[in-house]
């Protein structure tokens, strides 16, 4: 795995739901079918109020009409991401348009537990309150080996919570890569 | 040393005598739950996990209840329903409770308790957030994704960070014009949507124990809505005839011991509470119903896996009784058991069933119809500006249909008061 993450920012409130994620509507989509798959990419982050897309102005589609995957690879946001429904489908569509990290001050605990044990987008939590600062569109450098995020646009580095316990799974690429690694199933 | 239920329950799963807060475990899975949304990918995942000849850890132990896109056309949702289909026949997975067959019950939280599969002492994982429903059987039960549930169908095994515990007592009885939903949505309001994120919620007290197992389910499923890993009731005498019912399987009462540490304890004088409701777009936006009257309301819903049981219909029609509703009200059973309940179930003389429809309500086949919005054919679900009072749990933007509706979550004592005025509507009104 790269240990440098850099893209576009796209910074998000607190208590951003899963059903703002990827609406229920959604999730009738197949995640093998790479055609149907498309479909998570789309409609990611669709259920935002336009005012709450994109901050501070909003009115940012995270991903552009007719297309499927977004400009922004870096979610910027407060607390409690991905709170409410266990649904997979959250972290995925995120994957699918194109998002490599979060940055959140906290989450919720089933979303965390899907970007990690998925192996989909790496979940850092940061007591920054980054959403505050960075503009969506900032460009953004992650350093995973020293726990950093610079903001290249406006020149100022912050630091983020070590990964911790998860480090090992996010670094295998999801809970079966890292059972496997670690015998805990036969391969 | 001194362990909560939840500690007590967890070490039992990982074969020790102790465990400790913040640790993570390897647990050994007494119950996986599926459905229709997540079940398929789980599979697909499972199968390109374990390879084509994989077998499942054990087919006793894997429930599926297809509940959430059950009366649609929609094509997708309907290729779900066969792929469980198709998975179960492959695996010969007993606890298959297929669409269109008389096996299927409806919405799985309330299913699992009512056909015996909730059991004292038991760790259930679940594709489903409301999976902490089933801690009201004084259990372990909690949300899981497709991955780790696929991984569970595989191992039987899953990692788990052991919880700290939050205790809610509720002191005293519950008067008449209260009902479980106004005490977790009066707890939502005092510690927010991640009041409790990454711990279990314990509830304790008199008038916890003075309620019902379905009352008691209604609590715990919305432990989630403050982001609780899980929400749990130790197991009395009201469990055990509710559990010996339905199910001959063996089972273990926990109980936290008393000198066990918590994160935090509240207290509540339950006779001082009054009706509340969780106003759009969060369930942690409470107020009482009384400081909101003037708000006008579109439709009322009384349906979903925490307001849709039989005792919340027969609380509905308790106000309902004699009255006429003055929007679209609509009833849906979370299971065919409370379906068909509402048919013999009787209040003042007449059956749920018929003070309901004299009233003027809705009501729909068994599943989780519109609380999740779901497919656009979907039964109940909200249009352009509505603002529904709905008994379901959560009200985020656009969580029953349209992007520009709300939803006020209350109990269905409120619903149904409100369904009859028009507008947000204290049951006290209705409450000689």
């Amino acid at each position: 795995m790269d240990t440098i993450i850099q893209g576009k920012a796209y910074v998000l409130g607190k208590n951003i739901d899963t059903d703002q994620i990827i609406p229920a509507e959604h999730l009738v989509y197949s995640l093998s079918d790479s055609e149907e798959v498309k479909m998570y990419g789309k409609y990611a982050l669709s259920g935002l109020p336009i005012g709450e897309a994109g901050l501070p102005e909003g009115k940012h589609p995270f991903v552009k009409d007719g297309q499927f995957k977004s400009e922004y690879s870096i979610i910027i946001a407060g607390p409690n991401f991905g709170c409410g429904s266990s649904r997979e489908h959250a972290p995925f569509s995120l994957k699918v348009a194109g998002v490599k990290a979060i940055v959140a001050e906290s989450y919720a605990r089933i979303f965390y537990r899907n970007c990690v044990d998925g192996g989909f987008v790496i979940p850092y939590e940061t007591a920054e309150q980054l959403n505050k600062t960075v503009l969506t569109g900032d460009e953004l450098k992650i350093d995973i080996e020293n726990n950093t995020i610079t903001n290249l646009t406006q020149g100022v580095t912050y630091t983020l919570k070590p990964l911790g316990d998860v480090y090992n799974i996010v670094m295998a690429g999801g809970i079966f890569a890292y059972a496997r690694q670690e015998n805990l199933i036969n391969s | 040393m001194a362990q909560t239920i939840t500690q007590k329950i967890l070490a039992r799963a990982a074969n020790r005598k102790f465990v400790e807060a913040g640790e993570s475990v390897w647990l050994n899975v007494d119950i996986l739950l599926t459905h229709d949304v997540c079940g398929p990918p789980t599979f697909d995942i499972f199968r390109e996990k374990f390879g084509p000849g994989a077998k499942v850890w054990d087919p006793e132990k894997v429930i599926i209840l297809p509940d959430h896109y059950i009366f649609t056309e929609n094509e997708h949702a309907r290729r779900n329903i066969d792929l469980l289909r198709q998975f179960a026949e492959e695996h010969d997975l007993p606890n298959h409770h297929d669409v269109g067959t008389d096996r299927y019950k409806g919405v799985c939280h309330v299913a699992l308790a009512q056909e015996g599969y909730n059991l004292p002492g038991t760790v259930l994982f679940g594709t489903d957030s409301h999976t902490c429903t089933s801690g009201a059987f004084g259990m372990f039960g909690t949300g899981i994704g497709n991955t780790d549930a696929a991984f569970i169908l595989g191992t039987g095994k899953i990692w788990e960070k052991v919880p700290e515990s939050m205790k809610f007592i509720f002191e005293g009885q519950i008067p008449d014009y209260l009902a479980a939903k106004d005490l977790i949505l009066q707890i939502l309001g005092d510690i927010g949507t991640d009041g409790a994120t990454y711990r279990a919620m314990e509830f304790d007290g008199p008038a916890v124990y003075s309620m019902p197992m379905e009352e008691r389910m209604t609590l715990t499923n919305m432990a989630i809505e403050a982001g609780g890993m899980s929400g749990i009731i130790a197991a009395d005498s009201v469990t055990e005839a509710y559990v010996r019912e339905r199910t001959g399987k063996p089972y273990e009462i926990f109980n936290s011991d008393p000198d066990a540490e918590y994160h935090s304890i509240y207290r509540y004088k339950t006779e001082e509470l009054e009706p509340v409701v969780a106003m759009p777009h969060s369930p942690d936006n409470r107020a009482t119903v009384r400081s909101v009257q003037d708000t006008r309301i579109t439709k009322s819903y009384i349906g979903s896996c925490t307001g849709g049981k039989l005792s919340d219909f027969v609380m509905a029609a308790k106000i309902l009784k004699g009255n006429k509703v003055s929007v679209p009200t609509n009833i849906v059973p979370a299971t065919v058991e409370a379906a068909q309940s509402l048919e013999t179930e009787q209040f003042d003389g007449h059956s749920i069933i018929k003070i309901l429809e004299d009233a003027g309500c809705t009501i729909a086949p068994p599943s989780c119809a519109a609380c999740l919005g779901g497919p656009s054919d979907t039964f109940g679900r909200s249009e352009d500006n509505d603002l529904v009072v709905s008994t379901t749990n959560r009200n985020f933007p656009g969580r029953m249909g349209s992007k520009k509706a709300g939803v006020c979550l209350a109990s269905p004592l409120t619903a149904a008061a409100s369904a009859i005025t028009g507008r947000l509507t204290d049951p006290r009104e209705f409450i000689r």
